[in-house]
């Protein structure tokens, strides 16, 4: 159900073609956050505008299209972005990992390995890595140019002055070909092994900060660590409540008013498939 | 009138599928891709043309090399994507044929803040097909092959990382790619 008052994909051809440079510019510089034009779209910023703006620019109508927020394809923002280009785009959607060949994501990498003919779309709310530490444009800019990374490894060294270990556990940064220190987006440090060596083209759409990077396929992806403090992708110690799985990410969900807890696959169509091979956990009723 | 035929009959999904083409090419180099929906003026490959209507604009700045500047070719590109021609110094696109284009230090790399502004060729052969150069790097499980109209022009290319230009060859209705991240060792039996 195509709605054709608007033209495929929503975006206008001009802005498209701004935005493929910019992705044809992070593909060939692996890591290095490429500026575009980024556009007002239907929705907040926040909520996925730069995600939507390069799945917008790189959708075929003969695309298999599947979006997930923090692992779920039944959560408010995957379901509008779905119905988004469904009704813009008219392509096909799925919550199967396995069927799509564009997959748009926030915050997470699927549990099943990605394939050779997919592509994930990460949507991203800083794309800088270093913004926390150095607020200047300017000078990150300089820093990226100069491989000027020190203040980061101060960052992960402070962590473990204070706490024993590396504490961060999201948008853990990473070093793309051994040149570019890149913001993962958001997603867990568990995740950040997936993509070194992923079969699947990665492309980052920031919409707000007007940034889009990617990685092709087979790109090197180092976790930043130190010999003594080497990285660790950490997930809840425990099994999936409904499929008894021990390999996933666990979501931990408060269930009644006096705090019982589950923890729970966060992606649900990994989920959803164990379960549909007979595999139970034991919050199963 | 040659000017007004020969772009996309629909844009909107050629364009689409043209650029999945495109990068698919860029993102797994030594990959050949074919290219439909335009039939640009000779000299240009129908592939030259799909890539022009899909990334030309006016924003930017076209050189067209050799003998690739025809009457015929400006007034074809002037029509379908108003890209502004140019010199090589100042061009975001050239097209050409690989000996139009020599030399390459005309050509922008980009900047160590902006290693984005930079130009991108394309290259017009005669052939092409996976055989030739060892290509690795990001975009190749192990190895790749392609064949190059040359080494140490890409080679040198490859050493100024992350500056440098990205390369688009096409032949006919296909297309492969070489961006600046990869490496490229001399074919084994030369």
């Amino acid at each position: 159900m195509t709605d054709h008052a608007y033209n495929f994909a929503y975006l206008d051809e001009q802005t498209k073609r701004m935005i493929r440079r910019a992705i044809l510019k992070g593909l060939a510089i692996p890591g290095y956050q490429v500026p575009f034009a980024s556009r007002e779209m239907p929705m907040p910023y926040g909520w996925g505008t730069g995600g939507v703006q390069v799945s917008a620019a790189i959708l075929t109508p003969e695309d298999r299209f599947k979006v997930i927020d923090q692992g779920a394809d039944d959560t408010t923002n995957a379901v509008s972005i779905r119905s988004f280009f469904e009704r813009t785009a008219g392509v096909a959607t799925t919550t199967r990992t396995k069927e799509a060949t564009v997959i748009q994501t926030r915050h997470r990498i699927p549990e099943d390995p990605l394939s050779e003919g997919q592509i994930l779309v990460y949507q991203v709310p800083i794309p800088e890595p270093l913004r926390f530490l150095e607020p200047r444009e300017t000078e990150t800019r300089k820093m990226h140019a100069l491989q000027e990374y020190g203040l980061m490894h101060v960052k992960l060294y402070e962590d473990i002055a204070r706490h024993g270990h590396i504490a961060t556990a999201y948008a853990y940064p990473v070093k793309v070909e051994g040149r570019y220190v890149m913001d993962p987006s958001p997603i867990p440090k568990f995740d950040n092994p997936k993509m070194s060596g992923c079969p699947a083209i990665q492309l980052f759409g920031a919409g707000r900060e007007q940034r889009i990077y990617a990685l092709p396929p087979y790109t090197r992806v180092v976790s930043l660590d130190f010999e003594d403090h080497p990285f660790e992708a950490s997930k809840a110690d425990h099994a999936c409540g409904l499929c008894d799985a021990t390999d996933s990410y666990l979501d931990e969900v408060i269930v009644d008013d006096t705090g019982t807890r589950v923890f729970v696959c966060s992606d649900t169509d990994y989920c959803e498939g164990r379960q549909a091979q007979g595999f139970r956990g034991k919050d199963t009723a | 009138m040659t000017a007004l035929i020969g772009g996309f009959t629909t844009p909107a999904t050629h364009s689409a599928h043209a650029f999945r083409g495109v990068m698919t090419a860029m993102a797994r180099p030594g990959t050949i891709e074919t290219l439909h929906g335009a039939m640009p003026p000779a000299p240009l490959s129908p592939a030259a043309g799909a890539v022009l209507l899909t990334l030309c604009d006016a924003d930017t700045p076209l050189y067209l090399a050799g003998d690739t500047d025809t009457t015929d070719v400006r007034a074809w590109v002037a029509f379908h994507t108003g890209a502004p021609l140019t010199g090589p110094e100042t061009c975001a696109f050239a097209l050409g044929r690989w000996d139009a284009l020599l030399p390459l230090s005309r050509f922008s790399i980009g900047t160590a803040e902006y290693p984005d502004r930079s130009a991108t060729l394309i290259v017009e052969t005669d052939r092409l097909e996976a055989a030739g150069a060892t290509l690795t790097g990001p975009g190749i499980c192990t190895t790749a092959a392609l064949s190059l109209p040359g080494t140490g022009d890409f080679r040198d290319n490859h050493a100024r990382f992350p500056l440098g230009l990205d390369f688009l060859f096409t032949c006919g209705g296909r297309v492969a790619a070489l961006p600046r991240s990869t490496s490229i060792s001399a074919p084994k039996d030369c």
